[in-house]
């Protein structure tokens, strides 16, 4: 195929969608499945027949439109009517009201606008919009025309200066400017290159990633090519979770329909760029999320990491040049080709440019997938998108970041989002998991949960994470038990400078977080449970005493 | 980095010429500056995992093993800190605390490499509790022994049994706080098909872990074995 | 210095061997220069009773391993300016506390010392004060200000850490202190 081939399937795909006068995208990602979205899509499939609609209203099979406790939902065009809580029964009565006398179920709709309000969809722009499973339906709305002016219009390094004026910084955790990485893969002499998409998603209740692989994969593997045009490479690698079942099946489809269209493969769109993409499942295990434990798990070793330098950049699989990029940070990429970098700089903040998924859980009254601009502050996430702490109970604290996360108290929550301001409070990035933590919760308990976590997931190769977190958890279980002295806070604190400074990766060196954060802002409740023997929470103090 | 350069950098205020591709611990055991290295060994590929090793660059909030980090031309390296002492002295008191170390009935003491650092830095006590669980002891070789109870998990042995004897005998099941040493998948190792009783790991064992039965353990150890093997292979 | 006032100083002795006391006597004629410094107030060498206030310093060998051992430290560290810690059962658990490895359980350890591994009356003695779940080093239960590690430590250690704490000093421990 050649791009005009490309934009000719855009044409009579969207011809094909024109002819619809309605579209019920109905989500079936792994957050409304287990509610049982397949039937309701099957409900809306047999009513839409039934009543004999088959030619004016289509019936679509999405991605996850961020939602996830309400659902199974469905979004309803035009006029985006978001349906909640849908049974196969009620999917009926929508098709009966809202398609054929075009009167919305009021009592059905999503009625929780602050929700969508202040959230900002570049990631997240195709989820629960189009077919994850139709790349017509991607090209239509755009998709793979990045690649086409990548490979038409650009060089490789004017690829590489737009990442760099977009002020892209990996959404992976640690921040590193995009741009630059691909400067560093680029200027690498040796070859095979390659490229690793990295979809482990190792953070208990994190989702974001799973979601987009699940709603929009092309917009990885779009992104994934322009970057590995950009770079020189001729390999890449999605690695992603095998616990991830619909995101490997997706991706694995949309892999099979790219290369069909020759957007993959050899000799893409008929230029001589070659970029071959394979998918690699990974076991499960949080630290094979670690860029260098990635290189040893795809290498076909333990995912053990190892210390950098030297990067992988310089010496990645099989010691070849490689670039390792989150996959939200690479679905980015094809807008800021065709929308220019400057366009993409002015979202968010100066420093730290864009959008941010985020995975909203805890005791908060709209959990789900959002994805805001950078700079937004925690108190919009908390309490304007998710609503605050459900009534009757009092927020306390706000874990970001995952596992190895900080807990934040009120006092922060004017924090402006971005990896700076968040890693000067305690917290980090990470993946983007924020946990709603309210005052029915004991901060210690709190802390033990995500080292205990933490201490599971130490591959073990080093010894501050593999000991001293264990010795941290062990401190933290016996100020539980009442029997903690407040000398432990000094030591606990010491462990948790050593842990962070001296561990080989990034696991051991944001583990202590939790512990660090709640000893800085939650002194308090060490302080009851060792000189008082209280847990403030009633949480603690369950395991009988030792001696 | 061809590692065919060479480069000037600075250890401890010292100048030190290096080869390209080298690493600090390298360079600075050339300029008689000792650095303090437990999982590494001479003739054996780099691991990186007890952390003794670590060194300050100027320049960066991070701190580098020497054992992994190559040199670079301009680098500034401090090698020892009131800062590098505290943690390096926590990693002993940690080792000292994971397993139920003791010096008194274990056939390595006095000549056990984790005793005298704890010695060195000046450990005389545990500020952590000790674990106490017990491990797998193998006996089935007819003359060498495994005792999990006491290794530290530095993978000399399971280095030094791929990358000089060929083998691979030796692995690690489990991680983090379980991780253990293995023979073969898990086998025990008087059944081992691949273990040539060569020994190598009982030499480079840094612990009372791998020994020889009824050896005095300072005819068993020897930590030039691998270097040794691998200058005599490369003549 | 024999003009000075003398200092009041024990010696304790709980889960060890008695090696350690034996080490401290290993000190020979460097003792008479320390019996001029000290009274000694408390210790298995002499007949004292009870446990007397004042002390001021005091060494403490073996680990904690029962009920009436627990009892004595927490006395001995209220009535002591100076604790040190001597030998590695004292600063470690060591050999004593090999019994924490079995099943962290007083029971089990009676049972397999006194019946399953009994030539004969395999019987679980009653008189001995009741066992505490785990044996503990002295600095997971109080605050120990020295430490003399070693199983035994040299006298010439001992006589080293003595020397200057007696003098107000504080031991430098790097290079000397080995356990085993
Ligand atoms: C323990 C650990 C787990 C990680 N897991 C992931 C992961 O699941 N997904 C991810 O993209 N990055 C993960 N990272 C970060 C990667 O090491 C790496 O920085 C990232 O993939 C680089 O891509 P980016 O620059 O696009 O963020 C993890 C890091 C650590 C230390
Ligand atoms: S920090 Fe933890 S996970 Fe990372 S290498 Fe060390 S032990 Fe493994
Ligand atoms: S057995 Fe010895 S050499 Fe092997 S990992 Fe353990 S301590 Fe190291
Ligand atoms: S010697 Fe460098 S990390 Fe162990």
């Amino acid at each position: 195929m050649k791009p005009d081939d490309i934009l000719r399937v855009a044409e009579r795909e969207a011809e094909k969608q024109r002819a619809y006068k309605s579209r019920i995208n109905v989500c079936c990602s792994s957050g409304c499945l287990p509610f049982g979205a397949l039937q309701v899509l099957k409900a809306f499939e047999s009513a839409i027949k039934e009543y004999g609609l088959e030619g004016e209203c289509k019936v679509s099979r999405t991605g996850c439109i961020g939602t996830c406790s309400v659902g199974p939902v469905a979004l309803i065009e035009p006029g985006g009517f978001l349906y909640q809580n849908i049974t196969p029964e009620n999917a009926k009565e929508i098709v009966k009201r809202h398609i054929i006398s075009g009167e919305p179920v009021k009592e059905l709709l999503y009625a929780n606008e602050a929700f969508f309000k202040k959230q900002y969809r570049l990631v997240l722009r195709n989820a629960g919009r189009i077919d994850p499973l139709r790349i017509e339906e991607y090209i239509m709305v755009g998709g793979y025309s990045a690649l086409i002016k990548c490979l038409t219009k650009m060089t490789p390094k004017e690829v590489i200066d737009e990442v760099i004026a977009s002020g892209l910084r990996g959404r992976g955790g640690a921040g590193f400017p995009t741009g630059q990485k691909w400067n560093f893969v680029a200027r690498e002499k040796a070859t095979p290159k390659y490229v690793i998409a990295n979809l482990d998603e190792g953070d208990p209740g994190v989702f974001a990633n799973r979601t987009l692989a699940e709603a929009d994969p092309h917009a990885i593997i779009e992104g994934m090519t322009i970057a590995a045009y950009a770079v020189g490479a001729e390999k890449g690698y999605i690695y992603v979770r095998a616990e991830y079942p619909l995101a490997v099946q997706t991706l694995r489809e949309a892999l099979k329909q790219a290369k069909s269209m020759n957007l993959v493969g050899e000799n893409i769109l008929e230029t001589q760029f070659n970029f071959d993409i394979e998918l690699r499942m990974g076991a499960g295990a949080f630290v094979a999320g670690e860029e260098t434990g990635i290189l040893a798990s795809i290498e076909g070793r333990r995912a053990t990491p190892r210390p950098r330098p030297p990067y992988p950049a310089t010496s990645g699989l099989w010691g070849k040049p490689t670039l390792i990029q989150n996959v939200e940070t690479l679905a980015n990429v094809p807008l800021i080709i065709l929308n220019g970098g400057n366009w993409f700089a002015k979202i968010g903040t100066p420093k730290c440019t864009g959008t941010k998924c985020f995975s909203l859980t805890g005791k908060v009254n709209n959990p789900g997938l959002i994805e805001v601009p950078m700079g937004i502050t925690l108190r919009e996430i908390v309490f304007e998108i998710g609503g605050g702490v459900p009534a009757g109970r009092k927020f306390k604290a706000v874990l970001v970041g995952g596992p190895s996360g900080g807990c934040l108290p009120e006092s922060a929550l004017d924090l402006p989002i971005d990896y700076e301001s968040l890693t000067k409070a305690g917290a980090i990035m990470g993946s983007g998991g924020i946990v709603v933590i309210d005052d029915e919760s004991c901060m210690v308990d709190t802390a033990w949960f995500f080292t205990d976590f933490c201490v599971d997931e130490s591959c073990g190769k080093c010894v501050p994470c593999r000991v001293g977190l264990l010795k941290m958890r062990n401190i933290l279980e016996r100020i539980m038990r009442g029997e903690g002295r407040l000398e432990d806070l000094d030591l606990l604190q010491e462990l948790g400078e050593y842990v962070r400074d001296v561990s080989l990766c990034g696991l051991g060196q944001t583990a202590p977080n939790p512990i660090l954060t709640t000893l800085r802002y939650f002194r308090d409740e060490y302080i009851a449970h060792i000189v008082d023997k209280k847990c403030p929470a009633g949480k603690c103090f369950r395991l009988e005493a030792e001696i | 980095m061809s590692g065919t350069g060479v480069v000037k950098l600075k250890i401890d205020g010292v100048e030190v010429t290096a080869n390209e591709g080298e690493t600090i611990l390298s360079a600075a055991k050339r300029a008689g500056i000792k650095i303090p290295a437990l999982c590494y060994l001479d003739g054996l590929s780099s691991y990186g995992g007890c952390r003794l090793c670590i060194v300050e660059v100027k320049g960066s909030p991070r701190l580098f093993p020497a054992c992994t980090t190559p040199v670079s031309n301009g680098m500034e390296v401090t090698t020892d800190s009131p800062k590098l002492r505290k943690y390096r002295k926590m990693t002993i008191e940690l080792l000292l605390s994971e397993k139920p170390h003791i010096c008194a009935i274990c056939i390595a003491n006095g000549n056990c490499e984790l005793q005298d650092l704890a010695r060195e830095f000046g450990v005389d006590h545990l500020r952590v509790e000790r674990e106490w669980k017990s491990q797998k002891i193998d006996l089935s070789h007819s003359f060498l022994v495994l005792d999990n109870n006491r290794c530290i998990l530095c993978t000399r042995c399971l280095r030094v049994c791929d990358e000089i004897e060929g083998v691979h005998a030796l692995d690690i099941k489990m991680r983090g706080k379980d991780s253990q040493i293995i023979i073969d998948i898990d086998d025990d190792w008087g059944s081992s098909i691949s273990c040539t009783s060569c020994r190598k790991c009982a030499r480079v064992c840094p612990v009372g872990a791998i020994y020889v039965r009824d050896e005095p353990i300072s005819r068993t150890k020897n930590k030039d074995i691998a270097q040794f093997i691998l200058l005599r292979r490369r003549r | 210095m024999s003009r000075e006032k003398r200092i009041n100083f024990a010696t304790v002795w709980l889960s060890g061997c008695s090696g350690c006391h034996m080490s401290f006597l290993d000190q020979d004629e460097l003792l008479i220069d320390l019996s001029q410094k000290i009274n000694l107030v408390y210790s298995p060498l002499t007949d004292v009773k009870v446990f007397p206030d004042d002390v001021d310093v005091t060494i403490v060998e073996g680990a904690i391993g029962n009920v009436e051992q627990m009892e004595l430290l927490k006395k001995v560290r209220e009535r002591t300016k100076i604790l040190i810690a001597i030998g590695d059962c004292a600063i470690t658990g060591n050999v004593p506390a090999m019994r924490n490895i079995i099943n962290n359980s007083p029971e089990e350890v009676l049972k397999r010392a006194y019946v399953e591994t009994a030539d004969k009356n395999p019987i679980i003695p009653t008189e001995v004060p009741k066992l505490l779940r785990r044996v503990l080093p002295l600095n997971e239960v109080i605050k120990v200000d020295y430490y003399i590690p070693g199983c035994p430590p040299p006298a010439s250690l001992i006589n080293y850490v003595l020397t200057e704490v007696l003098a107000g000093r504080t031991p430098v421990m790097e290079g000397k202190a080995k356990y085993g």
